[in-house]
C-alpha cells in the first residue's frame, strides 16, 4: 500500500507543479502585457495634453539588447545606471557578437544592437528587406595600444607594415633586427590576446589584413589581459597589444609604441583616439536602435540616457569618450 | 621435492608482487579523480570564499565587482529546474514505462531504443541548436525561460529514459506475474507493483539528470540566455540567465575582483549540485526501505 501511495504521490505532485506553473505564468504574462500597455498609453496622453511633467511618467517594459561583446560593458553600465532611475524597465543584454546581434536585430527580435563595427551592406539589405529601419549612434571609441617593456630603449615607433611583419601568420621574423636594421639582433617575445577576443579580431583586421596571427613558439596567447601585461613588462624584448585602457592602468610598467599608419607616428592618448588621428588602431563603437522600437517611450528614454551619460561611464569601463559636441550630434538624431 | 617447493614459493611471491602492484595502480587510478576534485574545490574556495556574502545572493549583477551579485542567475537556475523537473519526469518516465511494459518488442522498439541511446550521447550544443530552431524560432517562444527549460528537458530526456528503463527492468518478472495472477490490469500492475519498486532508481536517475542540466551552459548560450539580466523573471515567457552563464560572464571581465566573484559563483553551483545529489541518495534510501 505504502509503495503505491508514494508513486502516485510523486506523479500527482509533479502534475500539480506543472499546473501551478502554467497558471502562475499565465497570470504573469497578462500582467506583463497590461504593463507595457499602460506604458505606451501614458506618454501619448501626456503629449496630447502637453503635460510638462514627462519625467514623472513611470516607464516600464522590456528593451532587448544583443550584439558585440566589446560594446557589452558600455551597454551594461548604461543599463545599470538607467535602472536606478527607471527600476521597472528591464534591459536584458546579450553577447552574441556583432554579426549575431545584427541577425536578430534585422529579424526584429531585439530593440538595440551593440556593434563594434558599422553595419555591413548585406546586413543593411537584410534589415531593409525585413522592413527594419534603424538609427545608428556612435557611443565611444576603443583604442588598441601596442606596448613593449619599460626597459626597451631602441623602439621609438613602429609602422603598420612592421607590425604586420612581426605578427602576421607565417612570419619569419625571429629577432628585432629582422624588423628594422637598426634594432638589436635579439629574439622577439610576442604576446597576444586569444583568438576568441574582439581585441584580436580588431588587430587582425586593422593590422594583419585578416590574414590571421602567427602561431609558433615565439608567441604566447592569453585571454587574461593581466597575463599579457605581466608578460610584456617582464621581458625586455617583448611586445604585445591590448585595449588602450589597459595600458593606461599599467603605465608604470609598460612603454607604449607610437604607431605610424602612413601619416607619421602617433602616440595613443585620449586626444588622438578621440580625433581619429591614431589610425588605424582606433575605432568607434556603435549601437543601432530599431526606429519602430524607438517610438516606445522607454526605448527612447533609454537611448537618450545612453548617449547623455555614456561619456562619463566610458572611461570607467575602459573606453574613450567622444567629444561633447559629437554626443550632442548623436543625441539630436533621436530627438 | 626441495626444488619443486622453491619454485612454488617463487611463483607465489611473483603473484603477490603482481597483486600488490596492481593494487597500487588501482589506488592511483581512483585517487586521480579525487585529488583533481579536491584541488579544484580548494582552489575555488581560496579564490571565492571572501565573496561568499549575502550581497552575492541579494544583488543583481553590476559592472562594479563590489556589490555585484547573482540573484537573477540563481533564481533563473531554480525556476528552470522547477519547470524542467516535472516536465522531464512525466515524459521521461512515461516513455520508459511504455518501452518496458507496453511496447511489443520488435524492430520498431529496437529502433527507438537505438535512437534514445544515441541521443544520450549527443553533444549538448546540438540540443542548443535544436532548441533555437524549434522553441525560439518556430514556436516563437523567444529567448524565454520556457524555451530554455524545454531545451534542457530535451537534453536530459534520453538520460532519464535510459536510467528509468534500467530501473524498471530490474524489477523481477515474478512481481508482475503475481499482480497479473490477481487479475490486475496492465496499469494497475505498473502503478502498484512495478513502479513502487523501481522508483528509487528512477528518482536517482531524474535527479542526476537535473544536476547535469544546471551545469550546462552551451545549449543556453545557443538559444541566447542573456548575459546581463538585472531583474527576476515574472513568468515563463521572460528573459532569464543562469549561474553558469553568469560565471562565464564574470570570468571574461578583465578586473581581478570578478575572478573572485566567478569562483564564489562556482561554489554556489557546486553546493547546489551536492544538495541535489544528496537528496537523490536520501530519496533512494527512503523508498528502498519501503520495498
Amino acid at each position: 500500500m505504502l509503495k503505491k501511495k508514494s508513486f502516485k504521490g510523486i506523479l500527482m505532485l509533479s502534475m500539480i507543479a506543472v499546473l501551478v506553473f502554467a497558471a502562475a505564468c499565465g497570470n504573469n504574462a497578462n500582467g506583463g502585457n497590461t504593463n507595457t500597455g499602460t506604458a505606451t498609453n501614458a506618454p501619448t496622453n501626456n503629449a496630447a495634453t502637453n503635460d510638462p511633467a514627462e519625467e514623472e511618467v513611470k516607464l516600464s517594459g522590456e528593451i532587448k539588447v544583443d550584439g558585440s561583446s566589446t560594446v557589452f560593458p558600455l551597454t551594461e553600465a548604461a543599463a545599470e545606471e538607467f535602472n536606478k532611475e527607471h527600476p521597472d524597465v528591464r534591459v536584458p543584454v546579450g553577447v552574441s557578437g556583432t554579426g549575431g546581434g545584427f541577425k536578430q536585430f534585422c529579424a526584429g527580435e531585439i530593440a538595440i544592437a551593440d556593434a563594434s563595427r558599422p553595419i555591413k551592406d548585406e546586413e543593411a539589405t537584410a534589415c531593409k528587406d525585413a522592413g527594419v529601419e534603424y538609427t545608428e549612434l556612435t557611443v565611444a571609441f576603443d583604442g588598441l595600444s601596442v606596448v613593449v617593456s619599460k626597459d626597451n630603449d631602441f623602439i621609438d615607433h613602429l609602422t603598420v607594415e612592421e607590425l604586420n611583419k612581426i605578427f602576421v601568420t607565417g612570419s619569419t621574423v625571429a629577432t628585432w633586427k629582422d624588423v628594422r636594421d637598426t634594432f638589436p639582433a635579439e629574439p622577439i617575445v610576442m604576446f597576444s590576446p586569444g583568438a576568441d577576443s574582439g581585441t584580436y579580431d580588431y588587430f587582425n583586421e586593422a593590422i594583419l589584413d585578416k590574414a590571421g596571427i602567427r602561431n609558433d613558439k615565439a608567441i604566447s596567447f592569453s585571454e587574461d589581459d593581466n597575463a599579457l601585461v605581466q608578460g610584456v613588462s617582464g621581458s625586455k624584448f617583448g611586445i604585445g597589444y591590448f585595449g588602450f585602457a589597459y595600458y593606461e592602468e599599467n603605465q608604470d610598467k609598460l612603454k607604449v609604441v607610437p604607431v605610424d599608419g602612413g601619416t607619421g607616428a602617433i602616440t595613443p592618448s585620449n586626444e588622438t583616439i578621440k580625433d581619429g588621428t591614431y589610425a588605424p588602431l582606433s575605432r568607434p563603437l556603435l549601437i543601432y536602435v530599431n526606429n519602430k522600437e524607438l517610438e516606445r517611450p522607454e526605448v527612447k528614454e533609454f537611448a537618450k540616457y545612453y548617449i547623455n551619460n555614456i561619456g562619463a561611464l566610458a572611461g570607467e569601463v575602459g573606453y574613450v569618450a567622444l567629444p561633447d559636441e559629437q554626443y550632442a550630434a548623436e543625441a539630436a538624431k533621436i530627438q | 621435492m626441495n626444488i619443486f617447493q622453491d619454485a612454488n614459493r617463487k611463483q607465489i611471491a611473483d603473484r603477490r608482487r603482481t597483486d600488490w602492484l596492481l593494487h597500487i595502480l588501482f589506488v592511483v587510478a581512483t585517487s586521480i579523480g579525487v585529488i583533481a576534485l579536491c584541488a579544484l574545490i580548494i582552489d575555488i574556495l581560496i579564490d571565492g570564499i571572501s565573496r561568499l556574502q549575502p550581497d552575492l545572493f541579494t544583488n543583481f549583477p553590476s559592472r562594479k565587482a563590489d556589490g555585484s551579485g547573482m540573484k537573477s542567475a540563481l533564481v533563473g537556475t531554480i525556476y528552470m529546474l522547477l519547470i524542467m523537473a516535472p516536465v522531464s519526469f512525466i515524459f521521461g518516465v512515461g516513455a520508459a514505462i511504455y518501452l518496458e511494459e507496453y511496447a511489443k518488442k520488435g524492430r520498431f522498439t529496437r529502433l527507438i531504443q537505438l535512437n534514445i541511446s544515441t541521443l544520450a550521447g549527443v553533444p549538448s550544443i546540438v540540443y542548443g541548436i535544436l532548441g533555437l530552431a524549434l522553441f525560439v524560432r518556430l514556436l516563437a517562444l523567444d529567448r524565454s525561460l520556457i524555451a530554455g527549460a524545454l531545451t534542457m528537458t530535451l537534453l536530459v530526456l534520453p538520460i532519464i529514459i535510459v536510467s528509468a528503463q534500467e530501473a524498471i527492468r530490474a524489477v523481477p518478472k515474478s512481481r508482475r506475474d503475481a499482480s497479473f495472477a490477481l487479475g490486475a490490469t496492465k496499469w494497475q500492475t505498473v502503478s502498484r507493483s512495478v513502479m513502487p519498486s523501481a522508483l528509487p532508481g528512477v528518482l536517482t536517475g531524474v535527479i542526476l539528470a537535473m544536476s547535469r542540466a544546471i551545469g550546462e551552459t552551451a545549449p543556453l548560450v545557443m538559444i541566447g540566455a542573456l548575459t546581463y539580466v538585472a531583474f527576476l523573471p515574472n513568468g515563463i515567457t521572460d528573459s532569464f540567465t543562469v549561474i553558469p552563464i553568469q560565471v562565464y560572464n564574470w570570468l571574461s571581465k578583465p578586473q581581478l575582483e570578478f575572478k573572485e566573484l566567478a569562483a564564489s559563483g562556482i561554489i554556489v553551483l557546486l553546493v547546489l549540485l551536492l544538495l541535489m545529489n544528496f537528496s537523490a541518495i536520501l530519496l533512494r534510501n527512503k523508498y528502498q526501505k519501503n520495498v
